[in-house]
């Protein structure tokens, strides 16, 4: 490891000893260092919440690719955050069942609740607001996450309650 | 009743099934068979025999698309299974049940299928969101591990398999199977020209099965009870059971294991309980957001590939999206069309620039600035986008289903938006 690291660009060395060893965990099992990528970037994103710049630049060296290449990578998929988010990620699903089930209500009342709109993060950190695409349980629609917690069958009633307290609940 | 092999773990309060109990319900016994004394050609042909199609969507038959995988030994080298955990159609919502409660069952079928085309890396390509299920899946990995179902020399046999977890950075297109290969490999999840097949040339170049979870959820049954006890399973045409779901304004949405060829009236009435108190049916689209509406003269169809398909549209994940008479049909359509625009990968113009195009058209409709020439604009574009063949893969034909169909069956309600300058049904939510 250490051996490695050294032949490595300096930048590389921003990333945490932890962040290293995942990374090094999933590269093990594939066939060119760049082939983790997506792993990669959500590994740091799990530990700063976002992809900085220089986290970007840092992890491509690692990888032994193009900044630019991670970068197109990165912005592709709709999870990997290039902007800071706050401490809890509120998705709402705005797909067609929960659309139905009156999904632009919810919506509306977190954003009055927390006086931001989608895609803004609130004054104290604490709440990002954005949109997801169909979270595979439209039956319990309207459907929304909080962090790593699914709400189902949402009411507006139940806004101030989930977002105080999570109350109610499923694991994701 | 009839048997439901799918769901047999599946408990009321919907927790997961760990091994001890996997296998006190006969679990491994497909894969304890198959090692003891079947060879991968003997496995193909059952699979092959039992007439299982791909439940991801294209029904495309199993047994065949596995025989598609060289199994000489010219080129060495690895050959994957992937499986295709992806679950990002709207409305779509069958595979959660199955990850989630029996994470087991998808192992198995995953090991066998692998057997089979002779892989020794499998890879369950999972979506972001399916953390619960992500967990389950890797804790079920170590379990089968440290009962030598998996890993080096299963069972005693000489086969060996890895099998990896990978959790998606959310993208709809990533469930195409070449998308997924992309993304797999660490890229933009940019569709690949076929052919090459992946079958041929897939992950890395290599040979590579792509197969929905559902699909090889059945695959230990399949091994276990043989073709004759799968067809059997089904009440028509097609073999064995499939999860059937229903959301929308219904009195009881969900989702079940029934028969192929139950009738949707059946899966409408019986499961989903009729529609909620105060609403009528309109129309539904019977298996997830990229399929065309069918309406209540379809009702007694049964649930199979062939009826679903003479009726002008598609089974496709067998879960039904359902329009009721208080639901403006431009709105629901131009929800689906702004989905597939924000989740078109950019790589063709039709669908890149199209179907932002009809999204801003039917808001228009909606919001009441619609012209009248508009409805021939979107006749236009279904036409052009929704051939197949004018884009690089099937999103953008998909994402015209619907649209499609809403013109046919509800077009009297485009003309009102259009005549009226307003949406008729403002208020209903
Ligand atoms: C845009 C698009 C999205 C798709 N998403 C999924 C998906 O999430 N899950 C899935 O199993 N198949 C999906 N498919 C179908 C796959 O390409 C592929 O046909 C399927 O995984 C094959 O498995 P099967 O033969 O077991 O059905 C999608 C296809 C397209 C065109
Ligand atoms: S049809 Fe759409 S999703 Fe498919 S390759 Fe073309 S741009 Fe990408
Ligand atoms: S449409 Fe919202 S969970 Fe599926």
């Amino acid at each position: 490891m250490s051996e490695q690291l050294h032949s490595l660009d300096a930048t590389a060395l921003h990333l945490s000893d932890a962040e290293l060893a995942e990374i090094d965990a999933e590269i093990a099992h594939a066939p060119y260092r760049s082939a983790v990528a997506i792993d990669a970037l959500k590994i740091v994103q799990s530990h700063r919440r976002w992809v900085s710049d220089e986290s970007l630049e840092a992890l491509a060296a690692y990888l032994e690719m193009p900044a630019a290449e991670l970068e197109g990578i990165a912005t592709f998929y709709n999870l990997i955050f290039r902007q800071p988010v706050g401490e809890n990620v509120i998705l709402v699903c705005n797909s067609v069942s929960c659309w139905i089930k009156g999904c632009e209500g919810i919506r509306a009342a977190i954003s009055r609740q927390l006086g931001i709109e989608p895609g803004q993060t609130t004054a104290d950190g604490r709440f990002t607001l954005l949109p997801i695409t169909c979270l595979g349980a439209c039956d319990k629609a309207p459907v929304m996450m909080v962090g790593e917690h699914k709400f189902e069958d949402v009411t507006v009633e139940r806004i101030p309650a989930i977002l105080e307290h999570g109350e109610g609940a499923t694991p994701g | 009743m009839s048997e439901l092999p799918l769901t047999r773990n599946v408990r009321p309060d919907l927790s997961p099934t760990g091994i001890k109990a996997y296998e006190a319900n006969g679990g491994y016994q497909g894969l304890r068979r198959a090692m003891a004394g079947l060879s991968p050609a003997d496995c193909l042909q059952v699979v092959k025999d039992s007439k299982l199609r791909g439940r991801g969507g294209a029904g495309f038959p199993t047994g065949m698309k596995w025989s598609f995988v060289p199994m000489d030994n010219v080129s060495p080298g690895h050959k994957y299974l992937i499986c295709n955990a992806d679950e990002m159609e709207p409305g779509t919502f069958k595979d959660r049940l199955l990850l989630e409660c029996d994470p087991h069952q998808l192992i198995e079928g995953m090991i066998l299928a692998a057997y089979t085309i002779g892989a020794d890396v499998a890879y369950i390509f999972i979506r972001a969101e399916y953390l619960k299920a992500a967990r389950l899946l890797r804790e079920a990995i170590e379990e089968a591990k440290a009962k030598h179902y998996l890993g080096r020399d299963i069972l005693g046999s000489g086969y060996s398999l890895a099998m990896y977890v990978h959790a998606s950075a959310g993208r709809y297109i990533c469930g195409e199977e070449t998308a997924l290969i992309s993304s797999l490999e660490g890229k933009r999840a940019n569709p690949r020209a076929k052919p090459p097949f992946p079958q041929v040339s897939g992950l890395w170049g290599r040979p590579t099965i792509v197969n929905n979870v559902e699909t090889l959820c059945n695959i230990p049954h399949i091994i276990e009870r043989g073709p004759e006890w799968f067809g059997s399973l089904g009440l028509g045409e097609d073999a064995g059971t499939k999860l059937f779901g229903v959301s929308g304004r219904v009195s009881n949405p969900g989702c079940w294991e029934m028969p192929m060829g139950t009738t949707i009236r059946e899966i409408l009435e019986d499961k989903a309980g009729g529609m909620a108190a105060g609403y009528q049916l309109r129309g539904f689209l019977p298996g997830g957001g990229s399929t065309d509406f069918l309406v209540e003269e379809h009702l007694d169809l049964p649930m199979e590939y062939e009826s679903i398909g003479k009726a002008g549209s598609r089974m496709g994940t067998g879960t039904m999206i359902v329009l009721d008479d208080q639901t403006c049909p431009v709105g629901f359509v131009k929800n689906l069309i702004e989905f597939f625009a924000q989740e078109s990968c950019g790589f063709c113009t039709p669908c890149r620039d199209g179907l932002p195009w009809n999204a801003q058209v039917l808001d228009d409709i909606e919001q009441g600035r619609g012209k009248p020439e508009d409805l021939d604009t979107l006749e236009q574009h279904v036409g052009y986008i929704g051939a197949i063949g004018n884009t690089h893969c099937a999103l953008a034909p998909g994402a015209m289903e619907p649209l499609q169909s809403a013109l046919k069956y509800f077009r009297e309600d485009f003309q009102r938006h259009i005549d009226d300058g307003a949406c008729p049904y403002r208020g209903a939510h």
